[in-house]
């Protein structure tokens, strides 16, 4: 048994002192390999008698699972610090920049993304989007919003015009977004409810105005929409899309030659800091224009006056959208200055819905 | 429309307090868009001189002993030559704004002598341009104010001005008198009687007006004259000129204050003619083409048969309702005056106005239509006035045309009130508004007569009485009432283009593109480079040359805008438009592009240099990159689109393209923008960019099921094997990936390519063309036999299609 010892100790201190994966491979194949220590022990058992073999056998098979073991555990240590030393050598300066991601570094322009957070709302309260021509005639964009020729109202619109046709006629660019009401209710049958979002022109450069402008126009047409309604739709509009829980609001009577009675909106706000602040302070500030159809209108789109009523309402997008993000310049909406759009711009995931909220908090 | 405090009281008697009243208007419809309390006048008090001492150290400065009401005396140090004992004057005391130098005064020491405030001068006092001397007022001034009350008060400087934003359906309320009405009728005291007496004139008018239009229509329905002789004029009464002064007019004299008075005390424009300055009679006729008229405003103005006149012997005396004339002009000399009267057709005065660039009150008005009826009042009350305030006999009035009598009556139904607002109003609260606005009803029942007063010409239908009861009862009033909602889920309400621009500019902007809103117009040269500048399109009033021209096209306006950035140092950018662009003036020819362009290394990955590589400069498939990238997120099955060398000339004619199904289904154009173009909008190049049309684009099929087709999941491995050809330079990739796929449809379940090479290693005029063509077994794993036949036919197949070969 002694024997035994011996080259048990021997193997062991052997594989302890192995110190790399090579060097325990020669002492595996010195031990257990074909010539190996062990195996030679096992081959003599061969020429024991019975009772030497019946305490030999085992003692061997012990030993050469004892040494398999150790190897494997051994392997393991070794396979686990080659991998340490590997590791300490692989290091990379975690601190180097990585470049920003596309939906990372696009833009949506804040008017887009404002008439996707008002489409929002609308749609909500049973809205679609109706959409009309830039070019107008002067019937659609004048006449048939109830102005009448030579009258003072038009002349405030600051008309951009086309030359003259062979038949006379002159076309013009849209001053408001109004003309697609005529062409929705001569579209569809009433109920009516649509929003219009849309480009609109009036030759004015200054400080706050610009040649093209976006307005939003509102029209509902059926039996029943009150000026009550009205007040009701454009009160809910205001609270969701500025994203405040109330909004005091001030209807004025007012005149648009298309409304009848007509009311201009303000809302109270502050103004005392560098940013308007919706839903408190002392100051009140015009957004939208609004009414009930003015009964020449309601005829022009073809119908009764007496049978169908309903509302209109129209509103600067750039406006409001100024006063919900803080732009201070109208003219920097049209410069396409990227220093302005990746500022006051939206990323491309931020989609409005009123399931998870118009805007980033 | 301006006017003050005491003013609308001269017609309305009301104890409400200016909060009340501004707050009012506001809410019924005459929005105030300022008031001045006049509070900057406050500090002022009057103050007499005690003594006068010459200053110590300065001939030109007394040291002044000033008693100014507190009880003890001030000392001021003065340097006003009319300064000195005795005198009557406004007193600012230290702390005190002085509006007419903008100073705020402090305690001074001026040569050593200490200064406790100042005595004032007109000038000082913004009151006027008199610096001569400090205000000096006289010994009885003090038995009404006395020293130490208030200067203002005294003067009548603490008159609060109002403005207001009239809307031009009220003409009524560009006088102060339908202000006062509209008040009395909102509740806020009651309208005075503003009746005016007639004026009983001695003799004829010496001059007649005959009204000559021909067989023309007539411009002037009835013209009223009087003429007062003897008068004396000279500067109007200090009331009089403060409250011109006080709504921004310049006092004349006294013949013209007192027609710029009444119209604004009424609404009611007048003209006044020097009688010894005219020359035979009047006569009001259309213009000559030819003839012109030097005006009160200094400037000559052409007229013509479209404009109306007033002329005499001598030729044009007034640009009739909108100015009078030089000529005639009434001066401080003027001894006797006509004075006029007229009504005028609002179109044509709009007209005339606009034609020649005329603003004047008298336009403003008679444009917005003036109550007939006061035709010959107003000029009655001028008769008063300048009786009054000039002396003189007045004549009889001459009167041509006639005056024409109300008529407009409604038929109104009080059901209208609540079908249009929701307001429910009991009918004799709607009677008592309208009766207190001049509106008076008849009739009795659930539909009345309302009868329209001639100084609202805007007044004509149901709708327009229903707005008069609801803004005098206050739109506050008016519930709020819920819109039906239906008993669904709403369902989506964006037609297919709609939903295709919004995903056009999502799809844009996360690929790192920054979306431009730019304007529709341009330049006429650069909508020519884009195909466009026709006649039909360009602008015949256009702001200025640079907005000329409808846009045919996205490009050249983000071409604009990468050269604009490019100034202020922005080189590697990538931007976008999504909107309308012009093919023509007809509602059909507008379109919907969808535009991208890129410059320096905007690459899709990143932006600028980068650590980990060289940056790459943009080429033009970045551009077509982009393009697939939309049309493949509109729904477009871009496996199946053409790509033909066939853009628009904008683009550079080698490294261009146009994306279609076939000739006549063209979705769109990218490519790399001509060296030339870039020339003309002076940008750096190289630029890529894309153009789609949203129209173009297929409509997607109606789908009633949004079941996706069953996955195919294939049991066994796919096989790759790797080709490369060597080709003739001009075989397009297309050619032999086409030849590649269709050498075994079955098999053949993708190719790509992976290298192109033509490089010195190449015979010249030949490439290398590498594809990767994998095959997916279906029934069975596939032989060593069975992958090299089809090997064999793939190359066959390639090399039969390009006239190339296998490469060894």
């Amino acid at each position: 048994m002694s024997d035994l010892d011996t080259l048990k100790q021997s193997v062991l201190s052997d594989i302890a002192a192995a110190v790399d994966e090579a060097k325990l491979e020669a002492v595996r194949i010195a031990s257990l390999g074909k010539k190996g220590s062990i195996s030679e022990a096992m081959k003599s058992l061969g020429k024991m008698d019975v009772e030497e073999r019946k305490i030999m056998g085992p003692a061997l098979n012990a030993l050469k699972n004892e040494v398999t073991d150790a190897i494997a555990a051994r392997k393991s240590i070794l396979e686990n610090e080659a991998l340490e030393q590997r590791l300490a050598t692989e290091r990379i300066d975690i601190t180097l920049p990585v470049p920003a991601g596309p939906a990372e570094r696009g833009r949506i322009h804040p008017v887009s993304q404002v008439v996707d957070e008002i489409t929002a709302i609308f749609a909500d309260m049973g809205f679609a989007i109706a959409e009309g021509p830039d070019i107008e005639t002067d019937y659609y964009n004048f006449t048939a919003l109830n102005f009448p020729e030579g009258h003072p109202a038009r002349e405030m619109h600051d008309t951009f015009f086309f030359n003259p046709k062979e038949d006379g006629e002159r076309l013009l660019l849209r001053t408001h977004t109004s003309p697609v009401q005529i062409h929705t209710m001569k579209a569809q049958e009433p109920p009516i409810r649509v929003v219009i979002p849309g480009r609109t022109y009036r030759c004015d450069s200054d400080q706050t105005h610009t040649p093209m402008f976006h307005q939003i126009e509102g029209l509902v047409v059926d039996k029943t929409s009150t000026v009550g309604t009205m007040k009701w739709v454009l009160a809910e509009f205001c609270k969701a899309f500025f994203e405040v829980p109330e909004v005091d609001m001030r209807f004025r009577p007012s005149f648009f030659p298309f409304t009848e009675p007509s009311l201009e909106v303000d809302i109270r706000c502050d103004r005392s800091g560098d940013n308007v602040k919706i839903g408190q302070g002392d100051d009140w500030l015009e957004i939208l224009g609004c009414g009930m159809l003015h009964p020449n209108v309601l005829k022009s789109g073809g119908l009764a006056p007496d049978e169908y009523q309903g509302f209109a309402w129209g509103m600067g997008i750039d406006r409001i959208a100024m006063l919900k993000y803080g732009m201070p310049d109208l003219r920097a909406f049209f410069d396409a200055d990227a220093r302005w759009i990746e500022h006051y711009g939206f990323r491309p995931l931020d989609l409005p819905t009123l399931f998870g909220g118009l805007s980033r908090v | 429309m301006k006017f003050t405090l005491s003013w609308l009281k001269d017609h309305l008697d009301t104890k409400d307090s200016l909060d009340d009243i501004v707050e009012a208007l506001t809410m019924i419809g005459l929005e105030v868009e300022e008031v001045d309390d006049r509070s900057k006048f406050k500090p002022f008090t009057i103050a007499k001189v005690l003594t006068a001492e010459q200053h110590p150290d300065a001939d030109k400065l007394r040291v002044l002993s000033v008693d100014n009401g507190s009880g003890t005396s001030v000392q001021v140090v003065c340097g006003a030559p009319n300064a000195r004992a005795g005198l009557i004057g406004a007193f600012a005391g230290p702390g005190t704004y002085v509006p007419g130098i903008d100073v705020t005064l402090g305690t001074s020491s001026i040569r050593g002598v200490e200064s406790f405030g100042m005595m004032c001068s007109e000038r000082e006092l913004d009151l006027s341009d008199e610096h001569d001397g400090i205000i000096d007022l006289s010994e009885d001034v003090l038995a009404n104010a006395p020293v130490g009350s208030s200067f203002a008060a005294y003067a009548g400087l603490d008159d609060p001005m109002i403005e207001i934003a009239v809307t031009p359906n009220r003409p009524d309320c560009l006088g102060v008198y339908g202000i006062a009405r509209d008040l009395a009728a909102a509740g806020l005291g009651t309208l005075k009687d503003g009746s005016i007496a007639a004026v009983a004139g001695n003799g004829e008018c010496p001059v007649t007006v005959a009204l000559e239009f021909g067989d023309t229509e007539s411009l002037c329905p009835a013209f009223g004259l009087r003429l007062v002789s003897g008068i004396k004029n000279g500067p109007s009464p200090s009331w009089l000129q403060r409250r011109l002064k006080a709504i921004g007019l310049r006092p004349i004299n006294a013949l013209v204050d007192i027609t710029n008075y009444i119209t604004f005390d009424r609404g009611r424009p007048l003209h006044v003619f020097d009688a010894d300055k005219v020359s035979g009679n009047l006569v009001v006729r259309r213009g000559k083409d030819g003839e012109d008229i030097l005006a009160l405003d200094g400037k000559t103005y052409q007229v013509n048969p479209e404009i109306c006149v007033i002329a005499d012997d001598n030729g044009l005396e007034s640009l009739a309702g909108v100015m009078g004339g030089d000529a005639s002009g009434c001066s401080e000399t003027t001894t006797n005056v006509l004075i006029e009267s007229a009504l005028w057709e609002p179109l044509n005065i709009a007209r005339t106005g606009r034609d020649l660039g005329v603003n004047s009150d008298a336009r403003f008005r008679f444009e917005r239509g003036v109550d007939p009826a006061m035709m010959l009042p107003g000029l009655e009350l001028a008769t008063q006035m300048v009786l009054e305030l000039c002396g003189g006999d007045a004549s009889k009035v001459s009167v041509s045309g006639t005056v024409p009598e109300p008529h407009k009556t409604i038929d109104f139904p009080y059901s209208e009130i609540t079908r249009l607002t929701g307001l429910d109003v009991p009918h004799d609260r709607a009677n008592s508004i309208l009766e207190s606005l001049g509106f008076p009803v008849s009739g009795s029942g659930d539909v009345v007569q309302v009868s329209v007063p001639g100084w609202r010409p805007d007044v004509d239908g149901k709708a327009d009485i229903v707005e008069e009861v609801m803004r005098i009862v206050g739109v506050n009033e008016i519930a709020h009432r819920p819109i039906e909602r239906g008993a669904h889920v709403q369902g989506p309400i964006l037609t297919v283009r709609q939903t295709r621009e919004r995903r056009a500019r999502r799809a844009l902007a996360s690929r790192g593109m920054m979306e431009a809103v730019t304007w529709s117009f341009l330049p006429k040269d650069q909508a020519e480079a884009f195909g466009g500048g026709q006649p039909e399109l360009a602008l015949a009033n256009p702001i200025s040359s640079d907005l000329s021209d409808m846009r045919p096209s996205l490009m050249p306006n983000l071409l604009s805008a990468l050269q604009r950035n490019g100034d202020r140092g922005i080189n590697d950018l990538a931007l976008f438009e999504v909107g309308q662009i012009f093919t023509g003036d007809q509602p059909t020819d507008q379109k919907t592009g969808a535009t991208g362009v890129r410059r320096g290394a905007v690459q899709i990955t990143h932006e600028g240099r980068d650590w980990r590589g060289v940056a790459r400069g943009v080429d033009a498939f970045d551009a077509k990159a982009d393009a697939f990238g939309v049309l493949a997120e509109l729904g477009v099955p871009v496996n199946n689109l053409q790509v033909v060398a066939e853009a628009p000339s904008w683009y550079h004619p080698g490294r261009s393209g146009r994306i279609q199904l076939g000739p006549k289904q063209i979705f769109g154009t990218f490519g790399e923008l001509h060296p030339a173009i870039l020339k003309q909008f002076d940008v750096d190049g190289p630029v890529v960019g894309f153009e789609i049309i949203l129209e173009n684009l297929p409509k997607p099929r109606n789908k009633t099921s949004r079941t996706k087709p069953a996955l195919d999941l294939p049991e066994l491995l796919p096989v790759s094997r790797d080709f490369a050809f060597v080709v003739s330079a001009d075989v397009t990739a297309d050619k032999v990936l086409k030849a590649a796929r269709s050498a075994d449809k079955k098999l053949i379940q993708s190719v790509s390519l992976f290298d192109v090479y033509e490089g010195e290693r190449m015979e010249p005029g030949q490439k290398s063309l590498a594809i990767e063509v994998t095959l997916q077994p279906r029934d069975k794993t596939l032989t060593d036999d069975e992958i090299s036949a089809v090997s064999s036919a793939i190359v066959a197949s390639v090399e039969k299609a390009t006239g190339g070969q296998l490469r060894g």
